[in-house]
């Protein structure tokens, strides 16, 4: 394994890249990266997956969340080796592809109720905080309102003081208890 | 980094070269000091896969942690849930549900922040650490392996095998609070953890921990010794609170004050002996 190191004000990296198997919303995908390389890097360059963002590099602020074999993570603090072998879905894997051809992907509920119901304003807290709602939803159906806010609560926003948000994770557990998924939520 | 395929060959690697390998399991403390060039390690090992590191073992006398138990873990088993509330409560106010599902408690243990959320719990329980090296293991008591701010007594060769809490409270009361700026993804300003054993109206046995109010998380031993045997009274209470107030150091920095550390500390001391009276 590469072991020299030159201190630094950021971090290097060991100067051989690897090859990191995973699957990627669906996908066998092989990553080439440093071993010790943010996840959050490699998905955004590599495959140019950059709907997952930066936000405060800590895992303070779940901008980066990604689902990592199934775990909400924040993928800043993820180093690319441990990405080996999972299954991993960023937000650009959460709207449901389209069967038919050329049409555009079905949006999750959830997609659609920020977009019925504003939950987003400048968006970069968007993808974390979508992933955040549906891994919360994927894990419990039905949460009440504290739930919900427990379930986001690692995901900070600037821009919208957060109540809609609430209201459209909220929306999208009503619809997604009335079918279909697209029509509009009864309040 | 390096992957040793199971516990013995990752105790192999740190006899061979102690000090210059890192531990690194969820990541969720290493790669925030990594990024921020902090951290002098220019070797990991990789132990997050470890199944001698994981699990949750119940026996009549204790329930057994594996190191890499997450914060998740904790929150979802039952028996802890039930018998040791204050670490679920402590689990469940962690960071967030990303932090939860990748820090472990022998990560938090190793890193050793007094400002962390699990060892307060853990003292009250009066946790003990099972150390592994190549050359074998031992059983320590939690409550003194603080040696300094940040400091333990892991020798460099050794990895945090389990964490054994003895079945020895359920029928006591306890009390878990946590002041911060949020109620997630905030590091504590105070914390306390507390449990009682209330005997014909007396505080037969009482156990208080608390965090962020001196260079390592503490047991309020002079505090208990107050209480212990006692009926609550003001009076009571008003002592003791005196004598908490002497017995942590609590420091201005970032996130607070000393002035509101202690009095805070003595609010959450009150809150609890509150809890006790009801």
């Amino acid at each position: 394994m590469p072991d020299s190191r030159e201190p630094a004000a950021r971090a290097p990296n060991p100067t051989r890249k690897i090859g990191v198997q995973c699957e990627i919303n669906g996908r066998p995908v092989t990553l080439e990266a440093y071993p010790m390389a943010r996840l959050l890097d490699v998905l955004r360059e590599q495959p140019g997956l950059t709907g997952t963002k930066e936000g405060c590099g800590e895992g303070e602020c779940g901008a980066c969340a990604i689902e990592l074999d199934g775990a909400l993570v924040n993928s800043c603090l993820v180093p690319a080796l441990q990405a080996e072998g999972a299954k991993i879905r960023t937000i650009e894997g959460v709207a449901a592809q389209n069967l038919l051809h050329n049409a555009a992907p079905q949006l999750h509920a959830v997609q659609q109720a920020f977009l019925t119901h504003g939950g987003a304003q400048c968006g970069i807290c968007t993808p974390g905080m979508i992933l955040a709602a549906v891994n919360l939803l994927d894990r419990n159906p039905q949460p009440s309102e504290a739930e919900i806010r427990e379930g986001l609560a690692g995901n900070l926003c600037r821009c919208t003081g957060y109540t809609k948000i609430f209201e459209s994770v909220v929306a999208a557990v009503r619809a997604s208890t009335t079918q279909p998924p697209h029509a509009e939520p009864r309040r | 980094m390096e992957m040793p395929r199971d516990l013995s060959a990752a105790l192999e690697r740190l006899a061979q070269e102690p000090g210059a390998w890192k531990p690194f399991a969820g990541g969720t403390d290493l790669m925030v000091l990594l990024e921020a060039g902090k951290l002098p390690h220019r070797r990991f090992l990789r132990i997050w896969k470890l199944p001698e590191l994981r699990g949750i073992e119940v026996t009549p006398e204790h329930v057994t942690l594996g190191a890499l138990t997450t914060y998740t873990d904790v929150r979802s088993s039952e028996v802890l849930s039930r018998e040791f509330p204050l670490l679920c409560r402590a689990a469940a106010e962690t960071g967030s549900v990303a932090t939860q599902n990748r820090g472990t408690l022998g990560g938090n243990i190793a890193n050793a922040s007094p400002a962390a959320d699990s060892p307060p719990a853990l003292l009250v329980y009066d946790a003990e650490l099972e150390l592994v090296s190549a050359n074998g293991s031992r059983w320590v008591p939690y409550h003194g392996f603080w040696t300094g701010y940040k400091q333990t007594g892991l020798r460099a060769n050794e990895l945090i095998r389990r964490i054994r809490l003895p079945r020895t409270t359920q029928s006591w009361r306890h009390y878990y609070r946590k002041v911060g700026t949020r109620r997630a993804q905030a590091i504590s300003k105070v914390c306390l953890a507390a449990a009682a054993r209330i005997d014909a109206m007396r505080i037969a046995d009482v156990r208080i921990a608390l965090g962020s109010v001196a260079p390592t998380v503490l047991r309020a031993t002079e505090t208990e010794n107050i209480l212990r045997g006692e009926k609550l009274t003001p009076a009571t209470l008003r002592a003791a609170q005196e004598v908490l107030a002497r017995e942590i150091a609590p420091i201005d920095d970032m996130r607070s004050t000393a002035r509101y550390r202690r009095r805070v500390a003595q609010n959450l001391l009150a809150e609890f002996c509150e809890m006790l009276s009801a």
